[in-house]
Order: structure tokens, then C-alpha cells, then sequence
């Protein structure tokens, strides 16, 4: 792809946005249409962007294997932890009105919370999807 | 504290644990934490099932949402009790699992597996603990998408058709299921089952809610190969890891047959299914077929591990059969055998996990002369298989005397004369197995062992085989709690008696 400057220029001023506009449907999925699946997958795309012009093993070098699958595993236990603490604070599993002194808050933070967790594992295992699919027929250097 | 939080715990327990492991990635640390989740879910279980004995059913309101409008987890005797069922296989599984796996699978693949087991243990506990059943369609895909990697973790290429043919299948039936769920919502506008209980009968004549309980009922007979729906089994529990088929045989099918139990006795509680919708004629007939059609296959099959898969084929008849009864008698028999096949077949699965451990292969010619080489392995092999006959002293005779029970009580005498007929299929593939291992020479092969030697499997596998085919013995010989708790539970489902 080094011979497309195009393509090239247009998705280096395409990636940042694409993940800003992630970024914006996750924290802004509980008052408007959006959330955490919408938003992982949203900023995945741009890894996927970045790894079908610069190349497969450059995109690696950005995102690890190890740092996917340490997302794949955050991201649930974000979302499962959440629901731990508001059992510990008394409430029910995944209450999340005992998170904070009003319980309004508190629903905000949960929301937001294990919606950010949903966010990560998503991302994650779409890049993780990516990668194994692009990476047939090759060697990986981190398996 | 605890204690009221835990239908909670009961899934929330492995499905955090499952994602320690895969940043453990250490083979034996992801074990010991895999191990140390079962257990701790088996205590948890035994709990529920106490508690819900001393005191009736358990409700917990997830995320602190009232019922009707939050997903409610609900322990009831039949849920309890297949939760224990579940809980128990899966945590005899493990140490098994640890040396099995190591064989079986690649090493830097063992953590992943381990992961991948635990999060099916979660939506196999899910499934029985919710009270939802959109809930229970979400932890029916998180049991069947982890059960499609533990299959293509199989050493041989063909675990992964295997595996595919199993998710295409799977996909379908849970495809069905969410139809039939969504038609139910539709016109009752709910999804909690005992609310649903209580507004079908209104619009239970309605073509919707007909078409509903065809959807569901197809779609679960997918997932418990229910007969002509089987054709993913087979494949998948021969390539699967030993210790995974171990696993599936005991818990998979069985909690896809409390889900059926569920929906015709629960949610359909109010409405009599089996007389108005044909259903008794299609389960009872599909069950009789699926008893003698895969008993006769299965007789003819040189895989030792794919001739069990066939069996539970014919023993997921017996169940079905039960369920078709619809008296508490009939009920008990299909419930109580729930349990009693999950003891047997996790035995006998264990058994040819020792034998592959040992041999590298289950086929039926390299089995000669086995009865003296693993006399403890086949044995115990023995014991199952007597167990699947029907001896009594065995489990095996406690459902079918139910069952045959159920048959004489309702006067269908043709039923209990099959369910006889169908046993002495077992008789001819057990006794083929018992023939080779025990009364043939062991085949001379250059430069291999003397054939008196014994080379039996190591201890950490052979003591859960035996713990389960204690069970299998001690149940068969009392009966009593186990029959208590399902008839218990099969009087709670409201059949008329």
C-alpha cells in the first residue's frame, strides 16, 4: 500500500475521528442510541482500517495479541466486578443504585461502568477476529 | 450475608474465574483455579438444593429489578436439582480433566481450554437457575458457543467438522428457541416464566402461541438430540477431548431436557400441551424410535466412544418418554434419570478417557484383552455399562422401573414391553465391549508390553471415574433421596397425578 498516498492520508485523518466517534457513542449510549457493543465495534474498525493499509505486522506492533486478550478479560470482569462491588455494598447483583449516595448516580456509574467493559471486550475481540483471519497462512509472532 | 446472594454467585463464580484463567495462561495455575470454581460452585449448588428443600424456592431479584419487569434467577426443586447435577459433573471432570487434557490437547492451547470450560459450566448453570426466558436463551448461547471450542479442541482435524456441524445445528435450534420466545412475548408481553404461566392460558388458542410451542419444541430437541434432530452428536462426542465428552454427555443434553421440562410444565403449566397440541403423540413416538433406531446403531459401531454417543441418543428417549407421561410418576422417572445418565455416562466416558490416555485409541480391536491390562478402568466401564442396561443394584434399574411404572399405571402396557426390548439392545453393545476386553488375548503386537502387565491409568483419573460409579452404585441401591427430590420436583411442575 506504500504506492496509494490516498488512501493512506485519507485514513490517517479518517482513523482518529472513527475513534472519537466511538468513543462519543460509548459515554454518550446511556442518554442517546449507542453503547458499549456499537462503540467496541466502531473502534475497532479503525485498528482494522490502520491494519488493511499499513500492513498486518505493523498493526501487531501497535496492538498486541497479549494486550487484546488482557482486553477480552478486563472488560468481562469490569462488567461482573461492577456487579460484586454493589453486592458488597448491600444491594443486589449489578445494583447499581448502591454505587453512589443517590442511587440516580449511582445508576449512571454502573451504566457507564459495565458498558465501558462491554466496550473493551468487544473492541478486542473483534481485532482478536481480525487478526486471526488476516494472519492465515502466516506465522504469528505472538501466539 | 452471603448466603442470600448466592443464585448470584452460582454463575457469577465461574464466569469471572473464566476470564482469570486466560490471563493466567499458565497450564497448571489455570487448572488449579478451574478446579478450585467447580468445587466452589458443586458447594454452592448443594446449598441451594438444601435450602430449597428446608425452605422452598429461592427468588433473587437481579440488579434489585421486581420480577415481572427484572430478570429473575428462580431455584425451584427441579432447578436445584439439575444444578447439582451440572455442578457435580462438572467439578469430577476436573481432576480428571488435568492429565486427559494434557494428553490431548496442545499446550499452549490448555489455558484456553480451561477457560472455555468454565464459561460453559456458567450458561449450563444459567439455564437451570433463571426464571427468564430470554435469560435463559443468552445462557444457552454462552453454554453452546464454549461447547463448540471445547469439541474443536479435539486432537484429530475432524473435531472441527465436528464442531461446525455442531454449530450449525446449535445456531438453529437456538434460532428456533428465540422465535418461539419472541411469539410468547408478543402476545403476553412478558418474558418471566412465571408470569408467562399465568397469561398464556388466556390467548393459548391463538395460532401464535401454537406456532410458539412448535418453535421451542423443535429448537430445544435440536440441542437435546431429541431422534431425527440427533446428527450433530455422534461426531461431536467422538472428536471431542475426553474429558469434554465426559462433560457434555452429563450435563449439556441434560439441562436442554430441563428447558423442555420447563416450558411444558412451567410456562405451559396452565395449559394441557400434551393433550391438545398432539404433543404427547410426537414426543412419545419420537422417543420410542430414537430408544430402539440409536440402541440399534449403536450396536454396530467400531468407535467405543461414538457407540456411547448413540446410546445417549436412545437414553435421552428414556427421558423424553418421562416427559410425554406427563403424570408425576412418568415425571420422576425422566427426572430421576436426568441424574442417574449423567452418572453413567460420565463413568463410561471417563473409562474410554483412560483408555485413550493409555492406548491412544478407543476403537473396539484395540480393546482386546483390556480387562487385564486396566482391570480398574474397565471395571468401572462395567459398572456404567450395567448401569445403562438396567441391572438392578444399578441406577439404570431405578429409572426404568419408573418408567415402566408410568407405562403400566396409565395402562399402556405395549410401552413398558419396549422399554424392556429397548434394554436388551444395551445388553448386546455393552456385552461386545465386555467380550473383547475381557475374554480375548491381548494382541500381539512386536515389542509391546507383556500382556499380564498391568498399565493402568494414573490415580488422578481413576479416582473420580470411581467416585461416579460409586454413585451409580449407591443410588442404585438407595434410591431414595434421589427419588424424593424428583418426585418432589416432578409434583411441583403441577402434572396431574
Amino acid at each position: 500500500m506504500k504506492s496509494k498516498p490516498v488512501l493512506r492520508v485519507t485514513s490517517k485523518l479518517l482513523i482518529p475521528a472513527i475513534m472519537l466517534f466511538a468513543l462519543y457513542v460509548q459515554f454518550h449510549g446511556d442518554f442517546g442510541p449507542g453503547g458499549g457493543f456499537q462503540a467496541g465495534v466502531i473502534f475497532a474498525s479503525a485498528f482494522i482500517l490502520y491494519a488493511l493499509i499499513f500492513d498486518i505486522d505493523t498493526a501487531r506492533k501497535v496492538v498486541p495479541a497479549w494486550m487484546m486478550r488482557v482486553g477480552l478479560a478486563s472488560g468481562l470482569l469490569l462488567y461482573a466486578g461492577v456487579g460484586v462491588v454493589g453486592l458488597l455494598l448491600g444491594g443486589k447483583y449489578l445494583d447499581y443504585s448502591v454505587l453512589a449516595d443517590n442511587p440516580v448516580i449511582g445508576q449512571h456509574l454502573g451504566i457507564t461502568l459495565i458498558e465501558f467493559g462491554v466496550g473493551v471486550t468487544v473492541a478486542s475481540a473483534m481485532i482478536t477476529i481480525f487478526y486471526l483471519f488476516a494472519g492465515q497462512g502466516r506465522q504469528p509472532e505472538d501466539s | 450475608m452471603i448466603s442470600g446472594h448466592l443464585p448470584a454467585l452460582q454463575v457469577v463464580l465461574p464466569l469471572m474465574a473464566a476470564p482469570l484463567c486466560l490471563l493466567l495462561r499458565h497450564s497448571t495455575a489455570t487448572w488449579g483455579l478451574a478446579l478450585a470454581t467447580t468445587w466452589g460452585s458443586l458447594a454452592i449448588a448443594i446449598t441451594l438444593l438444601l435450602q430449597v428443600l428446608s425452605t422452598g424456592p429461592v427468588s433473587y431479584e437481579m440488579g434489585g429489578w421486581a420480577a415481572p419487569w427484572g430478570i429473575e434467577y428462580r431455584v425451584d426443586m427441579v432447578g436445584a436439582f439439575v444444578l447439582v447435577i451440572v455442578a457435580a459433573l462438572g467439578s469430577l471432570v476436573m481432576p480428571f480433566a488435568r492429565l486427559s487434557v494434557a494428553r490431548e490437547v496442545a499446550a499452549d492451547r490448555v489455558y484456553l481450554f480451561y477457560t472455555m470450560y468454565l464459561l460453559c459450566l456458567t450458561g449450563l448453570l444459567g439455564m437451570a437457575i433463571t426464571g427468564d426466558v430470554f435469560n435463559l436463551f443468552v445462557f444457552l448461547e454462552i453454554s453452546s458457543l464454549s461447547s463448540y471450542v471445547l469439541i474443536g479442541f479435539g486432537g484429530d482435524r475432524r473435531a472441527l467438522t465436528a464442531a461446525f456441524r455442531y454449530l450449525v445445528m446449535g445456531t438453529i435450534g437456538a434460532t428456533f428457541y428465540i422465535i418461539g420466545v419472541g411469539m410468547m412475548y408478543m402476545m403476553t408481553g412478558t418474558l418471566n416464566m412465571a408470569d408467562l404461566a399465568t397469561l398464556l392460558p388466556a390467548v393459548a388458542g391463538t395460532r401464535t402461541i401454537q406456532a410458539a410451542l412448535a418453535f421451542l419444541t423443535v429448537g430445544l430437541s435440536l440441542k437435546l438430540a431429541l431422534f431425527p434432530l440427533h446428527l450433530w452428536l455422534p461426531n461431536a462426542y467422538t472428536h471431542a477431548p475426553s474429558a469434554v465428552t465426559a462433560f457434555l454427555a452429563g450435563t449439556a443434553t441434560k439441562v436442554a431436557v430441563y428447558a423442555l421440562i420447563r416450558i411444558y410444565f412451567t410456562i405451559f403449566g396452565g395449559v394441557d400441551v400434551f393433550e391438545t397440541f398432539f404433543i404427547r403423540e410426537v414426543l412419545m413416538g419420537l422417543a420410542l424410535v430414537a430408544m430402539f433406531a440409536a440402541s440399534a446403531v449403536a450396536v454396530f459401531q467400531t468407535n467405543i466412544k461414538r457407540m456411547l454417543a448413540y446410546s445417549s441418543i436412545a437414553q435421552i428417549g428414556y427421558m423424553v418418554l418421562g416427559i410425554g407421561f406427563a403424570t408425576v410418576t412418568g415425571l420422576t422417572g425422566g427426572i430421576v434419570h436426568l441424574f442417574n445418565h449423567a452418572l453413567m455416562k460420565g463413568v463410561l466416558f471417563m473409562a474410554m478417557g483412560c483408555v485413550f490416555w493409555k492406548l491412544g485409541s478407543v476403537h473396539i480391536r484395540d480393546l482386546a484383552g483390556l480387562g487385564r491390562r486396566m482391570p480398574v478402568t474397565m471395571a468401572a466401564f462395567l459398572v456404567g455399562g450395567l448401569s445403562l442396561i438396567g441391572v438392578p443394584l444399578t441406577v439404570g434399574f431405578i429409572s426404568k422401573w419408573m418408567l415402566i411404572q408410568a407405562a403400566l399405571e396409565k395402562g399402556w402396557w405395549p410401552i413398558a414391553v419396549l422399554v424392556l426390548i429397548s434394554s436388551l439392545l444395551a445388553v448386546i453393545y455393552i456385552w461386545r465391549v465386555v467380550e473383547v476386553a475381557y475374554f480375548r488375548p491381548v494382541a500381539a503386537e512386536p515389542g509391546a508390553e507383556s500382556a499380564s502387565k498391568i498399565a493402568e491409568a494414573p490415580l488422578s483419573m481413576l479416582l473420580p471415574m470411581w467416585v461416579l460409579a460409586g454413585a451409580c452404585l449407591y443410588f442404585g441401591i438407595d434410591a431414595t433421596r434421589t427419588l424424593e427430590v424428583a418426585a418432589a420436583a416432578a409434583m411441583l411442575l403441577g402434572t396431574t397425578p
